[in-house]
């Protein structure tokens, strides 16, 4: 792929630096509210030190939650995506005006909605399960983020078209069909949340109307809750196909497999939300089993990813003069930050994979549903293989973005590895507390039913909690300190990896959405019409509001 | 250039089939375990107006009642930050099934020690039935957030030795 000439892509990389600067400020609050949830699980309860400012354990968890899963991954994503599609079509985005109205919306939504949310007015999880009613404005705010999202998805799906127009008859770059991908997936499975909101819970909790239905708001939830986590993973996975080989010293095994595994998500990502929902009543088992049908189904793509990228990076260690069955993974270049962090990410991915088969399996899940087993889970997916992996992403991107070598490789491999230790440990102990029965979303330090055998291993949850609490701090020092006082000069940006099996190879219907879109449009249909219908005729099901906290 | 085009068609299948098989297998070791250990998910039992729960059967009167020999119904009525009944009996042996709503927030009803994990949300009613074979405490706690006082919502079922 021919370089990309940067210096047209300035007004791009602002806005990208403003999505990350947002970003970097709610991951700043996500692991200092983390600290006081880890060492408080740990019998070290500081919650004083933190009043006024946060009022519970459960005000300080629901800034957590929603700052870390709501902001930090989805203006990282808004930042991210964008610009490597711009590189991937080598041109601008079709507009840059509606670039900074997406950006300016959505920082008003989220101002909005955080309002409430820190003066505990809205200390109802990020889940904001109704008949618990928040104030009104951060469900408005919140939807206002959302919106933000799908401008971005148009924005996208603009500058597709301009390119169309020029390019006729060429292959859409991986990166940018990936980037396409990406959003329209991402646009399709947050019908759900935006039904929920628009249709439910605004409404409600302005008071035009007086009651809500529980069982019908948490569906539409999980309608989009789920697939959350591919808007998350895909643009990792972006930068795992298209860059990381590169990073690595060689080259994409398969172009063809990684457009087939992107399709597939965009097929398999959203019929699957009643598995966060096994444990509920009012949902007939057998639509249960056709969504744990289709979970496993997305395990399907899950896999061509794990081997298509395992394969790249054997073929760059081995370019480096790797040998062995395994042994070439020591001959990967760990010195680089960007990839390391991302490598550790990923062998942190294998792990929560196994894990959320177990979670997914709906005979299991009736162990762990609730569970800290659970938090442990995703602490490891979405905590650590998209929270490593963006880390690792930005430690060539924020040098580019502000013309300064990084300030120090080595302070930033050492805040790789700790994440990585520190959330061995910290997931372990969550993992093991769930399978004895420890409840998650508790203030465990007050609970009146805590058994002594937890004891053994809540401590854990401290020392790794506060391990990866030191290493966010560094990563912020190292980021903060290549903006403002880096004297490294200006690194030249990641290229595109070629691949081994390039895009002439593919079949053309690889390119095509249409006939994908049209084929998820079905399969989500007979997956959630017949639960919601009946779910949207049953009028007894009407609750007010409660303010618990 | 054929050969090697050929080569790594056969390369990529190499990985495509592992990644079909893999789940394919899971999903059928999963569906015989779900079938084979009788293992129920609570589904469409019965809905009612949380605002009438008190005078709306069979939560009118919550509690444990006798459905056969061994057979028990636990009645449970969650609300914050309490369950009604916070306490049942039944003898070891027993095969008991929880019959739970809320009647504000949604709440959740989890016997870590006998594979009961379900969610008690207003205007749905839950059924889940288990069996106690050996006797003891066993708590039961509430696992979904339902507000301030959360983590001191539990309660007990004792299941008594027989003679
Ligand atoms: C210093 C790093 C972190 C620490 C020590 C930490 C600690 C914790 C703990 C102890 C809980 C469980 C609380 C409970 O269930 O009662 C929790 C929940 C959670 N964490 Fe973290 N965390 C950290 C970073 C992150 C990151 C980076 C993410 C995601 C990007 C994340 C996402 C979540 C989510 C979604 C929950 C669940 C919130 C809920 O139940 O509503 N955490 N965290
Ligand atoms: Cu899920
Ligand atoms: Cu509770």
């Amino acid at each position: 792929m021919a370089p990309v000439v940067d210096t047209d892509l300035g007004a791009e990389r602002r806005l990208t630096g403003a999505f990350f600067l947002v970003a970097f400020v709610a991951l700043f609050v996500g692991v200092v509210t983390g600290l006081f949830q880890g060492l408080s699980h740990a019998g070290v309860d500081l919650y004083s030190w933190l009043t006024p400012l946060v009022k519970s354990y459960y005000h300080g968890l629901s800034l957590h939650g929603v700052m870390n899963v709501l902001v930090w991954t989805t203006f990282f994503i808004c930042g991210f995506v964008p610009f490597m599609a711009a590189r991937a079509y080598q041109r601008p985005l079709a507009s840059r005006a509606l670039g900074w109205a997406t950006f300016g919306l959505m920082v008003v939504g989220l101002l909005i909605a955080g309002i409430p949310l820190l003066q505990n007015n809205a200390t109802v999880m990020f889940t904001f399960y109704p008949p618990m009613k928040a104030h009104w404005a951060f469900y408005v705010g919140l939807t206002l983020v959302v919106v933000g999202t799908w401008l971005v998805t148009l924005n996208l799906v603009l500058t597709h078209r301009a390119w169309r127009r020029q390019h006729p008859k060429a292959r859409t770059p991986l990166p940018a069909m990936m980037a396409l991908v990406t959003f329209i997936m991402w646009t399709i499975a947050s019908l759900g949340l935006a039904a929920e909101m628009l249709v439910l819970l605004i409404p409600w909790s302005l008071g035009w109307v007086q009651g809500v239905n529980p069982l019908l708001a948490r569906t539409l939830f999980w309608f989009t809750g789920h697939p959350i986590v591919y808007f998350w993973l895909l643009p990792v996975y972006l930068s795992w196909y298209t860059l990381v080989p590169r990073q690595a010293g060689g080259r994409l095994f398969s172009d063809p497999m990684a457009r087939a595994s992107f399709l597939l998500f965009l097929l398999l990502s959203t019929p699957v939300g009643f598995h966060h929902q096994y444990t509920d009543p009012g949902i007939e088992q057998g639509w249960k089993l056709v969504h744990t049908f289709f979970t496993f189904a997305v395990f399907f793509p899950s896999l061509l990813t794990f081997f298509n990228v395992v394969a790249s990076l054997e073929i760059g260690a081995r370019a480096r003069g790797g040998k062995g069955l395994i042994a070439w993974f020591g001959k990967l270049p760990w010195g680089d930050p960007s990839l390391a962090a991302q490598v550790l990410a990923m062998l942190t991915f294998t792990f929560g994979g196994i894990g959320g088969l177990i979670n997914a399996s709906h005979s299991m899940n009736l162990l762990v549903h609730n569970t800290t087993y659970i938090v442990g889970h995703f602490h490891l997916t979405v905590g650590t293989a998209v929270t490593l992996s963006f880390m690792g992403i930005t430690y060539w991107l924020v040098p580019v973005l502000v013309g300064r070598g990084l300030w120090s490789r080595r302070l930033a491999l050492t805040q790789a590895w700790l994440w990585t230790v520190g959330m061995a440990l910290f997931s372990y102990a969550l993992h093991s507390l769930g399978l004895q029965g420890m409840p998650r979303r508790t203030w465990i330090a007050m609970a009146t039913y805590t058994q002594p055998e937890w004891g053994e291993l809540t401590p854990l949850i401290g020392i790794g909690g506060a391990i990866m609490f030191v290493s966010a701090m560094l990563y912020f020092l190292n980021l903060l300190l290549t903006w403002l006082a880096s004297q490294e000069p200006a690194p030249i940006p990641v290229e595109f990896a070629d691949a081994v099996s390039g895009p002439e190879a593919a079949p053309v219907f690889l390119d095509r959405l249409r006939p994908w879109l049209v084929l998820s449009a079905i399969f989500i249909f007979v997956a959630y019409a017949p639960t919601l219908i009946h779910m949207i005729l049953e009028t007894s099901a009407n609750v007010s509001g409660f303010r618990v906290w | 250039m054929a050969k090697n085009d050929t080569t790594l068609y056969l390369y990529e299948l190499a990985w495509i089939l592992p990644s079909v098989a893999l789940p394919v297998g899971m999903l059928a070791a999963l569906l015989v375990t779900a079938f084979g250990a009788h293992i129920h998910l609570p589904g469409q039992a019965a809905t009612l107006d949380p605002a009438h729960i008190d005078t709306t059967s069979p939560f009118d009167q919550p509690g444990l009642v006798e459905v056969g020999v061994g057979r028990y119904e636990a009645r449970i009525i969650a609300g914050i930050w309490f369950f009604n009944p916070p306490e049942i009996r039944v003898p070891e042996g027993s095969e008991v099934t929880f019959v739970g709503t809320s009647r504000d927030v949604i709440h959740g009803l989890f016997l870590p020690d006998a594979d009961v994990n379900v969610m008690l949300i207003p205007g749905q009613v839950t059924r889940i039935t288990t069996r106690f074979p050996k006797a003891g405490e066993y708590t039961f706690i509430c696992h979904e957030y339902c507000g301030l006082a959360h983590h001191t919502m539990a309660g007990k079922v004792i299941v008594e030795p027989l003679e």
